[in-house]
């Protein structure tokens, strides 16, 4: 097939529209940066590993909800599309739950 | 126009009744999050299994200077994952979560060109979907060969390599046995990675697909770009899994 240069006229970019997109990507780098420093920086006395867990674990969630609701645009479809989605994911937290127990439960038998 | 009668069929004012789409949202789209929402569950078993064999594990418990590789206990991911390209010319002997960091980078780098391509669409501006999409495929290319080199150095080992149970050395790592700790280590590396990498691959795959019905003008002649976003959506959820194999395999 032969390159064709483009017939319709595209309407201009809406600045700010764009500068929005940049500024999610702002927000997911510094989250990682923060990961980073978390990780490398703060020593296990000022916070304890479990702590340091949980504190990568909810800003993680907020990278997804960055990802999600922002670049997948969720945050602006219907309402019941939002609650199709989200609603299922609860199946996961259970089986997280479930099987993270299971899996202490296996080492203490093997330990006993 | 008093006397003309207009019959209304009922079911169009219900938004459930049919002869509407209820979710605002195209056949395609609407099947993508659903393929996007399986997906997600497949991921989380194997994030979850790992964390099943982990616990299952005992854990490293003395202090991190003192750490050593061991098939004993589960390793400390900032000691197996601490290597970058060049580091052992340039005489760096630990770098922990640089490499993978940078790979993060790369892959949140390539949505946002991905989520500008969709924004051009919108636009009908065809030039800027493909300058954009040709940033997000260079992107993921980029992720691949990054993926590329952190799978071969995992696999070829370290120098000082690591005693198995039966006190031999053993360097690297294959599915059955690896010099970094408990055999599913290794094993769970390679499927959620490359599990990954795979869907990557796919991704890399679709979005050339869609950069070339760009450039020969399939997409303009048939009116929008949505298939543009279509892809969009598997794309930025192959980032947003890295973002929890990030967490749950190299920092937690």
């Amino acid at each position: 097939m032969e390159h064709e240069a483009p017939k319709v006229a595209p309407i201009p970019a809406d600045k700010e529209k764009i500068w929005k997109i940049w500024k999610v990507m702002l927000i997911l780098a510094a989250v990682t940066a923060v990961e980073f420093v978390i990780a490398l920086a703060v020593p296990l006395s000022v916070m304890p590993q479990p702590v340091k867990v949980y504190v990568y674990i909810a800003l993680t969630i907020v990278k997804a909800f960055y990802i999600v609701a922002e670049f997948m645009h969720l945050s602006h479809e219907r309402k019941s599309l939002i609650w199709s989605i989200l609603l299922p994911i609860i199946f996961i937290v259970f089986m997280l739950f479930i099987f993270l127990y299971q899996g202490s439960a296996i080492y203490n038998l093997l330990t006993s | 126009m008093a006397s003309t009668v207009v019959v209304v069929d009922d079911k169009n004012t219900k938004a459930w009744g049919g002869g509407t789409s209820p979710m605002k949202a195209s056949y395609g789209k609407l099947m993508m999050w659903f393929f996007l929402l399986s997906d997600a569950f497949t991921f989380s078993a194997l994030l979850i299994t790992y964390g099943l064999i982990r616990f299952k594990n005992p854990a490293f418990d003395g202090d991190v200077s003192t750490f050593v590789f061991s098939q004993d206990y589960w390793p400390l991911p900032d000691m197996v994952f601490n290597a970058f390209p060049g580091s052992h010319a340039l005489g760096v002997d630990h770098a922990p979560l640089v490499f993978v960091g940078i790979m993060t980078f790369i892959l949140i780098f390539s949505s946002v060109t991905m989520v500008l391509a969709v924004e051009a669409g919108h636009r009908m501006d065809r030039v800027a979907v493909e300058k954009w999409m040709l940033w997000t495929i260079l992107g993921g290319i980029t992720f691949l060969s990054c993926q590329a080199w952190e799978w071969s150095h995992f696999i070829h080992g370290t120098e000082a390599g690591g005693s198995l149970l039966d006190g031999s050395i053993f360097y690297g790592a294959n599915l059955a046995i690896n010099q970094y700790g408990p055999p599913n280590f290794a094993a769970l590396f390679f499927f959620i990675t490359g599990f990954h990498g795979f869907h990557v691959f796919s991704g890399v795959v679709l979005n050339f697909i869609i950069f070339y019905q760009t450039t020969v003008g399939i997409l303009e002649r048939r009116g929008h770009y949505e298939m543009v976003e279509k892809v969009g959506l598997y794309w930025h959820f192959v980032d947003l899994v890295w973002v929890f194999v990030f967490t749950f395999f190299y920092l937690v």
